[in-house]
């Protein structure tokens, strides 16, 4: 399968790796050209070593989508730290490019599930640390 | 009429006052807590402090019962998002969003956000009335209906002047709706003959002016 990742931040880049681990092909876009580093540790040789790839660029310009390679990606999945970017690029993603799995990060736990409703995959890191904690507490 | 105003910047909060003063009953959101307090001072309960992508923050300023809601942050995610949840999930009538950067117009097309203002349109629109380039005009854009309106100079020595109407070699699609000559503007039939110096308007599909206006231009080009 070949995912298309857009957002090389903690999130992001654990995913890629383990997505190239598991012998998916990968593309990163990221806007900050250090964010190429946080590919890089842990694993033997770079990123692309590892068969990864890496383009710089922000999501909203399609141009950098297109050289990311966009247009053949079986999977989207928006992890920028933005919620709303995320959800903007995702759209585009399913809409435009009729990208087949689309999932994006939602922070906001009620945007995520308003969107949800609305057909996208929404994930909210939020959703499950409210609901960890409430276990942690023992609060039904 | 009720009016949330999203943002509460120079464009923002210039219209949230003009308006208040024509009577409208509006609410100014804004996310920045100082600028906020700055409003405050001035609009008093008509400012709400928050970040209006979050749902609660709409429901708060009553968004249910809105009539227009108005997208004017300086970020086009923020102003898309606020527009396509006050469409879609508060199912307000009107909407109208600020597009700051006109490369993203297209994606506030793609999530039906319509109409999407782009100061930067605007202003190249005044300036091509201003200084028509090849004696070419915008009048109108009819998006949704896919037409528009243009204004055209016939050169001196174009192919068109001298020419009757029905003669004019235009594509399918277009039409000549009048002809403005010595500040007089008539509807043309089709045996009228357009002469050299004459404005004609003409009505077509768009994407078509690039095969209209060599008619009307000295050397053929457009």
């Amino acid at each position: 399968m070949f995912i298309l990742i857009v957002g090389a931040g903690r999130v992001g880049s654990e995913v890629a790796k383990v997505a190239v681990a598991a012998g998916h092909e990968v593309s990163v876009l990221d806007e900050d050209p250090l964010s190429h580093e946080r590919l890089d540790v842990g694993g033997d040789g770079t990123w692309e070593d590892r068969g990864g790839r890496f383009t710089v660029g922000t999501a909203l310009e399609i141009d950098a989508l297109i050289e990311a390679g966009i247009e053949e990606a079986d999977a989207f999945i928006a992890a920028t730290h933005g919620d709303n970017t995320n959800l903007v690029i995702a759209q585009i993603a399913a809409k435009r490019f009729e990208v087949g799995r689309v999932i994006v990060r939602v922070m906001d736990p009620y945007r995520a599930a308003w969107y949800a409703e609305q057909g996208l995959e929404t994930i909210s890191p939020t959703a499950h640390a409210i609901q960890m904690f409430r276990q942690a507490l023992e609060i039904r | 009429m009720y009016v949330i105003v999203i943002g509460g910047g120079k464009v923002g909060w210039n219209l949230a006052r003009e308006l208040m003063d024509k009577g409208e009953e509006v609410t100014l959101i804004e996310e920045d807590r100082r600028r906020y307090l700055v409003i405050e001072q001035e609009l008093e309960h008509a400012v709400q402090y928050g970040d209006a992508t979050e749902l609660w923050v709409l429901e708060r300023a009553g968004i249910a019962r809105a009539d227009l809601v108005i997208a004017v942050t300086g970020d086009d995610e923020d102003n898309m998002l606020v527009c396509q949840v006050a469409k879609e999930k508060y199912l307000v009538d009107r909407i109208i969003a600020r597009v700051n950067n006109p490369r993203n117009l297209q994606h506030f097309k793609l999530l039906g956000i319509q109409p999407a203002v782009s100061a930067t349109d605007l202003i190249l629109r005044l300036i091509e009335h201003e200084v028509p380039r090849y004696g070419l005009v915008h009048l109108l854009a009819l998006e949704e209906e896919k037409l528009e309106i243009i204004e055209l100079e016939v050169a001196e020595g174009s192919a068109a002047a001298g020419m009757r109407v029905q003669d004019i070699r235009l594509p399918e699609g277009s039409l000549i709706i009048s002809v403005l000559r010595g500040g007089e503007g008539f509807v043309p039939k089709a045996d009228t003959v357009v002469e050299g110096g004459d404005e004609v308007l003409l009505v077509l599909d768009p994407g078509l002016e690039e095969l209209i206006t060599p008619q009307f231009t000295e050397d053929g080009f457009g």
